[in-house]
């Protein structure tokens, strides 16, 4: 049992990492791309660049830096 | 073009996962001798091979789109997750990597480890361990880089002779240093590496989900345009952020 949960937790380190949010964002769009996409939408593979774009401009700026104290 | 930026992004991450795999080596032959150092990487390469050689043509039969989607919204993830801390790196809100650093703490913790756990068999079952490990670790998330990459891109050969070009350099370069290749830029490989992993990631996902980009495969440069740019302007950003803090701290 032991190996399994450090098997997974290696697994979630490597791929989702420090900030679970970002793979979260990613699969909510690729869905929001998938539904798009089959609804007929030219437009559809906008959405994807777009989202990772804010996405990663979110998660960098909720780093702050270090302040005093 | 594209089979190009595949080699690329496969030579850039496993160069990357090999480096950290070499400091770990090097730490090991060192405190504890290369005989168990060596049989700890031999295990680690005989058991990563059985690993890709059993899953890796399981991966080739799924439909290509259904591929696509799942491996491209994971390199996805994965890639961003790298860009994300090159970028807090470079903008000076995450600490560098430091292989010299880690090499250090790497022997000290060899060297504190209980002297001789030999046995009766005269083997060091503890340097053969931390090899094994750190080999077996980092060469896991390059066999998973250069399986899913060559099959989305239905090129498993390239994906896996960039790897095998990374292992040649930096085995060659420690082998000639016989010290943690502490030089290497690996803040800037990782950056690179994270803006490819994310263009393609979004080409391939995008894609697997019926997506018809616009310029084909030619979209995939732009992409990679798009990225980068993004990329450095928030590496700008974020310094300029640390900047004002900083002059915030010596106003206050």
């Amino acid at each position: 049992m032991r190996y399994l949960v450090a098997f997974g937790r290696f697994w979630w380190n490597f791929i989702v990492g420090d900030d679970w949010t970002l793979a979260l964002g990613v699969v909510v769009a690729v869905a929001v791309t998938a539904v798009a996409a089959h609804h007929g939408w030219g437009a559809a593979w906008f959405i994807l660049p777009a989202a990772v774009l804010v996405l990663l401009t979110w998660s960098i700026s909720r780093v702050r830096p270090p302040g005093p104290g | 073009m594209s089979n190009l930026l595949l080699f690329l992004a496969a030579f850039g991450a496993s160069a990357v996962e090999m480096v950290e795999a070499l400091t770990i080596v090097l730490a090991v032959a060192v405190t504890r001798g290369w005989r168990s150092a060596g049989w700890g990487v031999a295990a680690a390469l005989t058991s990563l091979t059985v690993i890709v050689v059993v899953f890796g043509p399981a991966l080739t039969r799924l439909p290509i789109d259904a591929l696509r989607v799942v491996v491209g919204t994971v390199l996805l993830i994965f890639g961003l997750q790298w860009l994300r801390k090159a970028i807090l790196r470079a903008g000076g809100l995450k600490a560098l990597h430091d292989e010299e650093a880690i090499y250090q703490a790497e022997v000290a913790d060899l060297q504190a480890a209980s002297g001789d756990l030999s046995g009766t068999s005269g083997h060091d079952w503890y340097g053969f361990t931390v090899a094994f490990k750190g080999v077996f670790l980092e060469g896991l998330e390059v066999a998973f880089l250069v399986v899913t990459f060559g099959s989305t891109q239905h090129n498993v050969g390239l994906a896996a002779l960039g790897a095998a070009a990374a292992l040649v350099v930096v085995v060659a370069v420690g082998a000639v240093v016989h010290a943690p290749l502490s030089r290497v830029p690996e803040n800037t490989l990782k950056f690179g590496v994270g803006v490819m992993l994310t263009t393609f990631g979004t080409f391939w996902s995008a894609e697997g989900a019926g997506v018809h980009w616009p310029g084909s495969e030619g979209a995939i440069l732009g992409l990679l345009v798009a990225v980068a740019a993004a990329a450095f302007a928030l590496v700008a950003a974020t310094r300029r952020r640390v900047g004002a803090a900083g002059r915030g701290l010596a106003l206050g």
